[in-house]
């Protein structure tokens, strides 16, 4: 077995065996566990580098493939590979985890905070790259377990409350889903005599359809993948979790819940929900552009209501999230570029204002807009990052964000005008909360006493944001070689999607 | 060569942004200078060089990466004629008001932060000017729209402040939505964004009725950033920024680039005639709108900052005849006279100690000598006295509208004797009359530097109209229209006029005269004769309200747009978010509660109880399958 083949398999399962060395240290090392943490996931970070140096961009097929029978009678296979949609969300689930664990300042059980996020990255890498529906189903699962601990241990007052709130949600999409893969293998069983529970396998299903009945099994099936993938993005009007799961949740468990977690909705509906069901897509299709375009819209409206800095971030996601959902949906090849490529955008600089806020409420113990204000006559440095990192993500050309909407809202434009002008609105509304937001933390007088003494970023803190700094502005000036690895695999989707397959890369000699 | 022109106010940029806070003052400001006349002198080495070459070289088009490969974008840069001559102003007219601005902000604590905007500034209006890309050139403008915002609200302390830079974001993103939905317009019409292909491409008739929707979004973004009905309701509160900045970005160079852009792309305006007589009529109506506005106006710079409003509504005028020309003309005059009121406005404000209010000053005269010679150069240049650069751009501009529609000519005279009379008024209530505050202490003139920029705009203000001396004219000034032959070659295909002496004169005599009688009698009116001035005041009260207030314009948008906007973000969070998709969750979640309750009665410990389940069950399946089964 070549390093090539296991790279895969190595990226999903350091992290675990990096939390089971964090466990059988000694107690004399206890104090270095953040240290360690981070070393693990650098170390996890400089692998998955070994991804870009190995695939090839003139593919679309699946690499680094790794296949192994786990469960011959069911069919069941542990089953991984990449293609030009999922490797950049990996670089960026092992990109943001160093950031999130160097930049921690939460300091009582550290050793079960850390562990929380390297069982995440396991659970988030195994997500992207399982072509196995069971084994897919696993890390799905799986990635709420720290979660949930992280919202429910690490978290704000209303914890109990939001993690609940979390944990039904995305439990009720994922039970959905677990029916709606029994359903697929039962229809694999019926139409080849054999159980699978591959990817490949299930894209060569012929699913009934019939378009004057609403019961009909390919619609049911797809309702059951939507759903779950809806709530996870999460969609209107299944967002309601969010904002709480945010507001409750530390620092850090924000900054992967929106920069990773929430992506996996819409990496579900490039991998599953479109190319598995189109016709059932194509009826429901209506529905969802409805959906994407009201939250842009809702989003950014309800954005504009908050009161609270975190929740007015979690708001704006929403609109952000509603926008990719957009690109997506218009099936053609600049949509889904801006989709996939505004996921790594938005996880970026919507994961650093998480930072962000983080580090006012380290200072400050509030998160209330009103109590801040003038921050920028004792915070200059951060007001800089602040800024730099709003204009961001309220798409100003040269960062990132210009990029992805445009190439989104160019897609939807050629799908039809309309979906381009509300979609568009998002550059008025965007920018209206945004520099409200801008304006209520960071200028006008200081009012409050206890903003007088605000100490500004720490050395460390700029080397937390840093990092995802230049990458604003290296993919914003120059995104070619991030466009590069994925167009291949984009305009296969797009040309293919109603009667998509994948094949396996076989790497020349 | 001409992306140095581009490198240096990106690197005072970099420089000053980055550790201008460590430096001493003087290099911050050395740097900020230094970098934007590097670029003025490149510039200006391009212009000799394209003076000796033959007309069909005179074109440099550079490509510096691939941006966006996926829409063919490139970075792409094109020096032209037009470009070339944006550029000069850009980098010539921002060099002097540099250099005001370093001793203007001398006193300030973050005069780095200030060079570093400034130079940011001046980087991303180049490469608006230079893009030869629609995208590259959006970059710039959306680059321009985020200097102002950082500049007006630059003392961001005062929220008012802050929140006129908020203000003009906003209203500029209005206009850029509608420029955004244009360019995706343009995109799957012709498949490129590089304007020297859409410029060769050939047009076919069915799709002139997109054109003329592309070429009215167009124009919707550059109402925005030229502040023209109905979008113009930023650029006087833009004035909040330090009077420097309002020179540079908020008369000179920023709010042209609508015009420019209009004449960049004049090749589809003029296949759009219907795009043509809107962009005229909301030109000449802007001007007239903002005129009448100006004439009640108490703050010095509100005066000129309508008074801006004004003469690019003349420049629209010019562009939407036909006369690109004429239109880029008026923009180097106004950029050249523009800037000098401004900056003399700013050398009475900081005489002042920072007092705005015209009704405060008067007879300032003897006080600051210099500042009311190079201000008088102004107000002669603005209301078009000869030999000022601003009579022959604008009266260029009123020939070509004779010749297009009479009625454009009489609207565009009505707005000359309006200019006349707010600009008198202003300059006659500073500096003549009584002095209206108690001044104490010594006031002091501009210092050198300051004082350097003011000569040289007023002898550019003098002179600069020699650049385009009509044709009839010939005689008296032995020099031709420069700078018409120096453009014919970017707008083949524009309105052409041929100079008929007779007639023109005749027409240049009538604006004068009565342009000349309006300044005297305005000067007498509040000067000598300020019971005049009272009594005009009390007769027309009800309209002197309605002016003084702007015509309530943006309380009217703030009661149409803003107000509902926040209403119903705050209703949807009440109602919708937290009460029906809440709601409904608790009520599910009520549901499953009730049900578990109930279900909990079932689970009593009872053997007995569950074995009855159990076979109640097991019969249940077994029915089930032996009914599929028959």
């Amino acid at each position: 077995m070549s390093f090539e083949n296991s790279l895969l398999t190595l990226l999903i399962f350091f992290p675990i065996i990096g939390t089971f060395l964090l466990w059988i240290l000694p107690k004399s090392l206890e104090s270095k566990i953040q240290s360690l943490a981070l070393i693990f996931s650098l170390i996890e970070f400089v692998l998955s580098l070994f991804l870009l140096r190995t695939f090839d961009s003139s593919s679309h097929l699946l690499q680094l493939v790794q296949k192994v029978s786990w469960i011959p009678s069911l069919g069941i296979s542990y089953f991984v590979g990449i293609d030009g949609i999922s490797l950049w969300l990996i670089l960026l689930t092992t990109f943001l985890t160093p950031i999130v664990i160097f930049s921690s300042t939460i300091q009582q059980h550290i050793k079960g905070y850390m562990s929380c996020f390297l069982i995440l990255e396991t659970a988030m890498i195994g997500t992207f790259v399982s072509l196995d529906l069971f084994l897919f189903y696993i890390f799905w699962e799986l990635m709420l377990v720290p979660m949930y601990f992280m919202i429910g241990i690490w978290g704000g007052q209303n914890r109990i409350y939001a993690t609940l709130k979390f944990f039904i949600y995305t439990l009720a999409g994922g039970v959905c889903m677990l029916l709606a893969i029994l359903f697929l293998v039962y229809l694999h069983y019926d139409q080849f005599g054999t159980f699978s529970t591959s990817l490949l396998d299930m894209y060569s299903l012929s699913i009934p359809f019939d378009s004057l009945k609403i019961l009909n099994p390919q619609s049911l099936l797809f309702l059951a993948f939507a759903l779950a993938f809806l709530i996870k993005i999460p969609s209107v009007p299944f967002h309601t979790w969010l904002p709480d799961a945010h507001v409750e949740a530390p620092t850090g468990g924000s900054v992967i819940l929106a920069g990773v977690l929430l992506k996996m909705g819409a990496y579900g509906f490039l991998r599953f929900a479109i190319p598995l069901f189109p016709k059932a897509l194509h009826f429901f299709m209506p529905t969802l552009i409805t959906l994407a375009l009201a939250g842009v819209i809702y989003g950014a409206f309800l954005a504009l209501a908050q009161k609270d800095l975190k929740k007015l971030v979690a708001y704006s996601s929403i609109s952000h999230m509603g926008l990719i959902l957009l690109g997506l949906l218009v099936l053609n090849s600049h949509g889904l570029s801006g989709s996939i490529f505004q996921m790594l955008s938005h996880g970026l600089s919507t994961g650093a204002l998480f930072l962000m806020v983080g580090m006012i409420y380290d200072r400050r113990h509030t998160k209330e807009i009103a109590l801040l204000g003038g921050l920028t006559k004792v915070m200059p440095v951060f007001s800089s990052f602040f800024l730099i990192i709003t204009l961001a993500s309220i798409a100003l050309p040269t960062t990132n964000g210009f990029v992805g909407e445009f190439l989104i809202l160019i897609g939807a434009f050629e799908k039809n005008p309309l979906y381009a002008v509300l979609g568009g609105t998002t550059v008025v509304l965007g920018a209206y909360y945004m520099l409200w937001m801008i304006q209520r933390v960071l200028f006008g007088p200081i009012q409050h006493e206890e903003n007088k003494t605000l100490s500004d970023l720490s050395w460390k803190e700029i080397g937390a944001l840093l990092p995802i700094v230049v990458f604003i502005f290296w993919m914003g000036l120059y995104p070619k070689p991030f466009f590069q690895k994925m167009e291949k695999s984009i305009d296969h989707l797009a040309a293919n999607y109603e009667h998509y397959d994948l094949g396996i890369y076989e790497r020349k000699p | 060569m001409l992306s140095a022109i581009l490198l240096f106010p990106l690197l005072g940029f970099l420089i000053n942004g980055l550790v201008g806070r460590r430096l001493p003052k003087v290099a911050v400001s050395i740097i900020g200078c230094t970098s934007v006349f590097i670029s003025f002198a490149i510039a200006f080495y391009l212009f000799m060089d394209f003076l000796q070459s033959p007309e069909g070289w005179r074109e440099i088009t550079v490509t510096l990466f691939q941006w966006i490969p996926l829409l063919g974008v490139d970075a792409s840069l094109k020096l032209d004629s037009l470009s070339l001559l944006l550029v000069l102003v850009v980098t010539g007219v921002g060099f002097l008001i540099h250099l005001y601005s370093a001793h203007y902000m001398e006193e300030d604590p973050s005069i780095a932060r200030y060079f570093s905007y400034l130079n940011l500034f001046t980087f991303a209006m180049l490469l608006l000017v230079l893009a030869n890309n629609l995208l590259l050139l959006f970059i710039g403008w959306e680059g321009v729209g985020l200097c102002s915002y950082l500049l007006i609200g630059f003392w961001f302390e005062d929220l008012e402040k802050a929140q006129a830079g908020k203000k003009a974001f906003l209203v500029n993103r209005i206009g850029d939505f509608s420029f955004l939905i244009a360019l995706f317009l343009i995109f799957t019409t012709f498949g490129t964004f590089n304007i020297s292909s859409l410029k060769i491409f050939e047009v076919s008739p069915d799709q002139l009725h997109t054109l003329t929707v592309i070429t009215l979004l167009l124009f919707i973004g550059a109402c925005g950033k030229s502040a023209q009905i109905p979008l113009y309701v930023w650029l006087p509160d833009a004035m909040a920024g330090p009077t420097p900045v309002s020179a540079l970005i908020h008369a000179a160079t920023m709010v042209t680039a609508g015009v420019y852009m209009v004449a960049r792309l004049h090749f589809w305006y003029l296949l759009t005639p219907f795009s043509m007589t809107v962009i005229a009529t909301v030109g000449i109506i802007t001007a007239l709108f903002s005129a009448s506005m100006a004439f009640f106006q108490n703050d010095i710079k509100k005066v000129l900052a309508y008074s801006t409003i004004s003469q690019l509504g003349y420049m629209f005028l010019a562009v939407g005849i036909g006369a690109f020309s004429a239109g880029v003309f008026h923009l180097i005059t106004h950029a050249f006279f523009k800037a000098l009121l401004f900056l003399a406005a700013g050398s009475v404000i900081h005489a002042l100690h920072g007092e705005q209010d015209i009704q405060k000053m008067g007879n300032l005269k003897s006080k600051l000598p210099l500042t009311h010679i190079v201000f008088l150069f102004g107000v002669l240049a603005i209301i078009g006295c000869p030999p000022f650069s601003g009579f022959f751009s604008k009266d260029e501009i009123l020939w070509f509208a004779f010749n297009k529609n009479t009625l454009f000519w009489i609207l565009g005279l009505l707005g000359a004797l309006m200019t006349t009379f707010y600009m008198v008024r202003l300059f006659t209530l500073v500096f003549y009359g009584i002095s209206r505050k108690e001044i104490k202490e010594h006031l002091h003139e501009a210092p050198p530097l300051m004082a350097l920029s003011l000569i040289l705009l007023a002898f550019l203000s003098l002179g600069g109209g020699l650049i385009g001396v009509p044709h009839s004219l010939y005689g008296f000034f032995k020099m031709d229209n420069f700078l018409e032959h120096f453009l014919n070659p970017v707008f083949i295909g524009q309105l052409e006029i041929t100079h008929e002496g007779l007639s023109e004169y005749t027409l240049m005599m009538i604006t004068l005269v009565l342009t000349l009688a309006t300044a005297i009698w305005t000067f007498l009116t509040f000067h000598k004769h300020q019971e005049w001035a009272e009594h005009l005041r009390i007769k027309c009260s009800k309209i002197h309200a309605v002016l003084a207030n702007k015509y309530y314009v943006d309380e009217f948008y703030t009661w149409a747009f803003v107000v509902p906007v926040k209403k119903s973000s705050e209703l949807l969070l009440k109602f919708l978010d937290k009460g029906a998709i809440d709601g409904a969750l608790g009520g599910l979640g009520k549901v499953t509660i009730l049900s578990g309750t109930g279900l909990k009665l079932l689970q009593n410990g009872n053997i007995q109880t569950y074995a009855l389940g159990f076979v109640i069950g097991t019969l249940g399946i077994l029915l089930y399958i032996w009914s599929m089964w028959t």
